[in-house]
């Protein structure tokens, strides 16, 4: 089984995002980009199905601008076999991408997807479940855990849901979305940082797949949100009690 | 003319509060409100949703195949009643944010996430980057497939309204996916995305047993529900559910406590817009205090039991 795991270069988790000039745009030029997280899950995931023997290849895909290959080298390092860029300079709404996925997935036939369940930038937690309805396959989002039967036609994936968890018995193919306690994402080593530089990396374009990324969306502003009131350190418990019970009123 | 189907969420005996949030943001468009109950065994909660204000009719969909809430017929189902609207909303819970993307796509429209303002009917505010930014939108999609932060809006009261019930058929099981196991936390406390209070560790509390001993009678004090840090959450002190933050639960009650939680982004990105939030930290550098009305530095093993005390 072939397994498909698409990564997105997204503003470096611990940089705190800004907006530019005219707020017009999130400002990220200039600053340290990395694998969206959720994706380094999904990753993990797909090497660990491969490790147990479930899985034969791994592919890694991403979408967007040229410097997507340093995200799809990163993928390699850790172990992925090959990786394709879809490359545009368009911003790609998450049905776009959902679409660009599905063309590949036509051509490349997996067994199974496993995407991160969103992406820290602009947080919509969506192109996985379109990516399932597109192709008509079945979806669990949120997973916690896997479970593989080799040979079987569905997979057990137990998901975090309001409440509690959820497991589901998934027909394959399948789209997977990842959760955080999934697994905990290795760490690529020098020398295979190396051997990923020798990996097969395909670049093709949107419009050699046939879709059409038009945005859906126009983003009028981006702002910052209002800034709290500077709050105060009181001295001891008494004074926190009387301060909640007289000042704000909350108990 | 705009119409709108709320999708709401339910267990098939209860409608969950979310339902009611959304519906406010329903108000905030204008328009004619319908609101779907999709299920088995859900009469209960075609009951408690024909009461709800505003709501000019409750469609109810009754089927074995849409019991469990899965995605794949409950976006089938919504799919082959979308024409009739210009807006479909539904909660930016596990629920929602489960299906609506697989809706949207079958429509071939984007969808808008998490919103947390309504700005005119084809236009949103929503968070993004964990909510360090606010990014307004605007659709030119024909239909308007929108997932709302329940904490961005006052719940509807649960009555008032006298809506008619209109049974409609239901879609072909698709089989692609049924739940083999349920694990559900049982407790007697408020949901933590609808509670007044919320009581919140973080790994400042160092174990599981004090996650218990200290926390536990402070929310019982208050009547408060328990949340807890990623951190907290990852070191095992308490389950996945108890999650606030980016990836976890939003919340926005009257009284947020952050107990030896240092305040992460995406931990704020969670709680930040509390009416009041005290925290109780020992480090004074720690980002929590950076957004707290009332700060407490010290150690929390004497400050908490202190805290319970006087209430």
């Amino acid at each position: 089984m072939k397994v498909l795991v698409p990564v997105k270069r997204v503003l470096d988790y611990n940089i705190k995002a800004r907006a530019n000039a005219e707020g017009s745009a999130v400002e990220l030029s200039g600053l340290k980009m990395s694998m969206n997280p959720f994706d380094e899950i999904a990753v993990e995931a797909a090497l660990r199905l491969k490790e147990a023997g479930h899985a034969a290849e791994i592919i890694a895909v991403s979408c967007g601008v040229t410097a997507c290959q340093e995200t799809l080298r990163t993928a390699m390092a850790l172990g992925a076999d090959r990786s394709i860029l879809v490359q545009t300079d368009m911003e790609l709404e998450p049905l776009a991408v959902a679409k660009l996925l599905r063309q590949l997935i036509l051509r490349e036939q997996p067994g199974l997807v496993i995407c991160g369940k969103q992406a820290i930038d602009d947080d919509s937690n969506q192109t996985g479940q379109m990516l399932a309805a597109l192709l008509g396959w079945a979806q669990a989002t949120f997973a916690s855990r896997l479970d593989f039967t080799p040979g079987a036609s569905r997979v057990e994936v137990t998901r975090e849901i309001d409440g509690g968890l959820e497991t589901l018995s998934v027909a394959l193919p399948a789209v997977i979305t990842t959760d955080l306690r999934l697994n905990e994402p290795r760490y690529a080593t020098l020398p295979n940082i190396m051997k990923a530089k020798k990996k097969p990396l395909e670049t093709l374009t949107p419009q050699a797949l046939g879709v059409d990324v038009t945005p859906r969306l126009q983003l009028l502003r981006v702002a910052e949100p209002p800034p709290r009131k500077g709050g105060v350190l009181v001295s001891d418990v008494a004074q926190l009690v009387d301060k909640l019970k007289n000042e704000v009123k909350v108990i | 003319m705009t119409q709108i189907l709320v999708i709401a969420e339910h267990d098939n005996l209860h409608l969950k509060a979310a339902t009611r949030h959304v519906l406010s943001a329903a108000q905030a468009l204008g328009g004619a409100i319908h609101v779907l109950i999709a299920g088995f065994g859900c009469e209960s909660v075609v009951a408690s949703a024909s009461q709800l204000p505003g709501v000019e009719q409750v469609l109810h969909c009754e089927e074995a195949s849409l019991a469990e809430g899965g995605a794949e017929n409950l976006a089938q189902l919504v799919a082959t009643l979308a024409a009739e609207y210009t807006h479909i909303l539904a909660p930016a819970t596990a629920f929602g944010k489960n299906w609506t993307p697989r809706l949207a796509a079958l429509l071939d429209v984007a969808q808008i996430s998490d919103i947390i303002r309504v700005d005119g009917p084809d236009t949103f505010t929503r968070p993004i980057y964990a909510g360090s930014l606010w990014a307004t939108l605007r659709s030119s999609d024909p239909i308007k497939v929108v997932t709302v932060r329940p904490s961005a809006f006052e719940a509807v009261p649960e009555t008032g309204g006298a809506a008619p019930v209109l049974q409609r058929p239901g879609v072909p099981d698709s089989r692609l996916t049924h739940r083999t196991g349920l694990t559900l936390t049982h407790s007697s406390r408020p949901e933590l995305e609808a509670a007044r209070v919320v009581v919140s560790g973080g790994r400042g509390l160092g174990s599981a047993e004090n996650y218990q001993a200290l926390l536990e009678p402070l929310a019982d004090k208050l009547n408060a529900a328990l949340g807890a840090s990623r951190a907290a959450v990852d070191s095992g002190y308490v389950s996945n559910d108890y999650q606030v933050g980016q990836t976890g639960k939003i919340v926005a009650p009257d009284l947020y406590l952050a107990i030896g939680i240092s305040g992460a982004i995406q931990h704020l990105a969670g709680m930040k817009s509390s009416r009041v939030i005290v925290a109780i930290n020992k480090d004074p550098d720690a980002p929590i205090f950076g957004v707290a009305d009332y700060g407490l530095v010290g150690d929390l093993h004497t400050l908490v039991p202190a805290l319970t005390a006087a209430l």
